[in-house]
């Protein structure tokens, strides 16, 4: 507990974010996978209504991710962003977006092939997962080994 | 990203010369999080030309005082 407390102490509220979003993004992620494929059972899984769940798990992660932050501000009294946050977070989202190309690259594709929308919409939510997962990963990475911007 | 700065810094050792200003000082006096001057202050964070200045004038020396390059070997 006590290193817990010395750790939030001891990081700027954006890698905070960073962290949070990234669990946010993990956990919800996890418990559409978990919900969806127990569905399943022996169906395909195109058939397998998704679309409750994934509006569901989306809008969880956004409001636990909202509610965190706000918590953690509050509960170690961060200061604001500065030029080092905004570095960080302009690199962090230059990696994540590389991933939504290619998944909107794959929804094209899935699209052109008459693919069913089962699996067009998971791609896309796949690719905006994998995302937020790279662009916190990236973003924690660059405060705890280091960050060269020029 | 992560290539490590052949750029070294003097900070702890002006701090402590400047009546022992602490981090918290410095990071309140060039506007940025305290978190920020520990990171500059290891060389895991390259700050902006603009920055550098302002840090180097809260000391009242001239730049190379707080930052160093080191010498092309030949």
């Amino acid at each position: 507990m006590m290193s817990t407390l010395f750790y939030l102490d001891e990081v700027t509220h954006e890698e905070k974010r960073a962290w949070i979003l990234g669990i946010a993004a993990t956990a919800s992620y996890a418990v559409y996978l978990v919900v969806v494929l127990g569905r399943a059972g022996g169906r395909p899984p195109a058939e397998v209504p998704y679309v409750a769940t994934l509006l569901w798990t989306v809008g969880a992660s956004i409001v636990a991710s909202i509610v965190l932050s706000i918590l953690a501000a509050v509960i170690s009294k961060d200061g604001g962003k500065d030029q080092r946050d905004q570095e960080i977070g302009r690199f962090g989202e230059h990696i994540g977006h590389s991933v939504v190309i290619i998944g909107a690259v794959a929804a094209l594709l899935l699209a052109m092939a008459e693919a069913p929308h089962f699996w067009i919409a998971n791609a896309v939510y796949l690719a905006f997962t994998l995302s937020a997962i790279l662009d916190s990963t990236a973003r924690i990475f660059a405060y705890r080994r280091g960050f060269q911007p020029w | 990203m992560v290539k490590p700065t052949r750029v070294t810094n003097s900070l702890r050792d002006l701090r402590f010369a400047h009546g022992r200003l602490t981090q918290a000082d410095l990071a309140d006096r060039i506007g940025v999080t305290r978190q920020t001057v520990i990171a500059i202050e290891q060389g895991r964070y390259s700050p902006s030309l603009e920055m550098a200045f302002q840090i180097a004038r809260v000391f009242g020396v001239p730049l190379e005082d707080v930052f160093q390059y080191p010498e092309e070997t030949p």
